[in-house]
């Protein structure tokens, strides 16, 4: 199982689409690991710049993260960057779904209380855990700790348990 | 209970319920292309499962960047062509056949009504006119249902469009999708199905329903679904008349995949299209739209015809009048791209190539290329292009530059003013 904590990049913007994520001239990479330099390239967000991603493990961000192409590059392109969980009001489906499939986590979170770890912990250097046993995120920056629980379905649970859906399917189907 | 179109192919191809709402069902098409595919194959070879399902339900083309730019575009298509080979997938469509995805793969006939559709492209949901269920997926996805032919869902809630009124001259299947965009957000339909239904849907071409399904993705959308009916029929009919007796037969038997007159929907939405006009995209998202006068004067660099969008025969002959006997702007690039080479042939026989090159355009071969900024049109920083595509992300045609969706007819009238207008063909309100 892969690594859900860490130290956590905020993205306040909606629909961060797939494009942005990896542009589609990097598509023609083969390789994940080829795509590292890439990741988010292409966002548009005041203030960010690439160098900020160094060192992340996890996103949060607002609605509709990962709309546009279905390319899995988008999560691979997380994933090589060692970042595999991002908390988001809402995902476009193919990027959830592909997620999950690799193994990662894209947990949706009630607006209210994204709004409220935006407020209480973007611009600090924020650290983040994942307690997968009681489904809680425990978000830490100067002195201040916040729990969070949070559902996923029982069928993602099993994929993230699985390592991914090709291992799931495979000895299923 | 009645059943929505999604409902009906959903459980007549379920395979299993892992939890309550999941459905994995059984797939009757996988698609593939070269960007996509090749990570699912080299995973098949590494896990030891260089297996298909079935030779017979994959169909394979290589679209997005053809002929190959450079070795790593050649290495792509080079794994996928070998991949055919290997595993005798007879419907693969390379150099001298192949077209963009979402369009030849209907003009061949691979999509039938009650189908289960994947690929690994977001705007799989083309093929939902037909009356199927086609959903982009993303490369693990495919992966399995090229080892397995079963994808996972979650049971798809469906939005109805009930789109009504008369279709203003000048105003085209293109405008109505970009209205419908604008209207329910880029995120409007996401897990849902869009059901496109009403008078205006009922009287639309297989053409132009492709469009309007094309671009359910960019609400959100899994699917966008057209019921089938005698006009489904007719453009599948060089397909299937070995198999049905008559038309109507071959329509009673579509006809179980309509949706019931008391199928449940998540939400009904009527859409009156009688004052609609040529819209046109700002900024970068889908939904971002205005009527063109709003954007007149707009000055552009390129105008790009083509795509799984709007590059079929309907399209380009549309765009064709606009254009005949006028030449583009000095300051335009014009690029035209016909999907298929069956539209390429069409458009030359019809002289609508012709028209094309004589007002300054520059004719491709068919590929995706432009339309996600690959090859053949890629824009310069700070250039704008007027395009027929889907897509007006930032940096989607080139980092930088900055792309306006609209239909054929407005980015011909664009390319002849050199800046965004509809002022040469529509006369509208």
């Amino acid at each position: 199982m892969k690594n859900f904590g860490g130290k956590v990049l905020f993205l306040d913007r909606s629909d961060i689409n797939t494009d942005e994520i990896i542009p589609a001239k990097y598509l023609t990479e083969i390789s994940k690991g080829a795509l590292k330099p890439y990741l988010l390239e292409d966002l548009e967000l005041d203030g960010f710049h690439i160098e900020l991603i160094k060192g992340k493990n996890v996103i949060v961000t607002r609605t509709n993260f990962g709309c546009g192409s279905s390319r899995e590059h988008a999560p691979w392109a997380l994933e090589t960057n060692n970042i595999n969980l991002v908390i988001a009001e809402s995902f476009a489906r193919i990027f959830m779904q592909n997620m999950f499939n690799c193994g990662m986590m894209a947990v949706e979170l009630p607006a209210v209380i994204i709004d409220r770890v935006f407020k209480q912990f973007s611009g600090k250097d924020t650290f983040l855990e994942t307690d997968l046993q009681k489904n809680m995120f425990i978000i830490k920056a100067d002195g201040l700790t916040e729990e969070i629980s949070f559902n996923i379905s029982d069928f993602d649970q099993s994929l993230v348990d699985a390592g991914g859906w090709v291992e799931y399917a495979d000895s299923r189907y | 209970m009645g059943k929505t179109v999604a409902e009906k192919i959903f459980d007549s191809h379920l395979v299993d319920n892992p939890s309550e709402d999941i459905h994995v069902i059984r797939l009757d098409a996988v698609f593939c292309h070269e960007i996509t595919t090749p990570g699912a194959i080299n995973d098949l070879i590494a896990k030891g499962k260089d297996r298909v399902f079935d030779s017979t339900k994959i169909k394979a083309v290589i679209d997005h960047v053809t002929p190959a730019k450079d070795s790593k575009t050649a290495m792509q298509g080079k794994i996928l062509r070998q991949w055919a080979l290997r595993h005798n997938i007879y419907d693969f469509f390379d150099i001298g056949s192949n077209g963009v995805c979402h369009a030849i793969f209907p003009e061949k006939g691979f999509v039938r009504p009650g189908y289960t559709v994947i690929m690994g492209d977001s705007h799989t949901c083309t093929h939902g006119a037909f009356g199927a269920f086609a959903a982009g997926v993303g490369t693990t996805d495919l992966e399995v249902g090229i080892l397995k032919g079963v994808c996972a869902f979650h049971y798809p809630e469906t939005i109805k469009l009930n789109i009504t009124g008369n279709m203003p001259e000048g105003v085209y299947s293109k405008d109505v999708i970009l209205s419908i965009i604008g209207r329910l957000g880029v995120n409007g339909a996401t897990n849902r199905v869009i059901e496109f239904a009403g008078p205006v849907v009922d009287k639309m071409s297989m053409e132009a329903r492709m469009t309007c399904c094309n671009m359910a993705i960019e609400a959100g959308a899994t699917c966008g679904i057209c019921c089938p009916d005698m006009t489904t029929v007719e453009y599948l009919w060089e397909f299937i008349k070995g198999e049905y007796a008559t038309k109507k037969e071959a329509f009673e038997e579509f006809n179980k995949f309509s949706p019931d007159p008391d199928a449940v929907y998540e939400d009904v939405i009527e859409h009156d299209i009688s004052r609609l006009e040529p819209l046109v995209t700002f900024g970068y998202k889908p939904d971002q739209v205005k009527p063109v006068k709003e954007m007149e004067g707009i000055k552009v660099d390129q105008v790009y015809i083509g795509s799984c969008t709007n590059g079929r025969i309907e399209d380009l002959r549309v765009a064709a009048q606009v254009l005949k006997g006028e030449k583009i702007s000095d300051c335009v690039r014009g690029i035209l791209s016909p999907a298929t080479p069956k539209v390429f042939s069409r458009a030359m026989e019809e002289g609508i190539l012709k028209i094309f090159m004589d007002a300054g355009f520059c004719v491709t071969n068919p590929t995706c290329g432009a339309c996600l900024g690959m090859s053949n049109g890629v824009l310069a920083e700070g250039e704008v292009c007027a395009s027929t595509t889907n897509r007006n992300f930032n940096g989607r045609m080139g980092k930088g530059g900055m792309v306006h969706l609209m239909s054929p007819a407005t980015a011909a009238a664009t390319a002849i003013a050199g800046h965004i207008t509809n002022s040469s063909f529509y006369r509208g309100n």
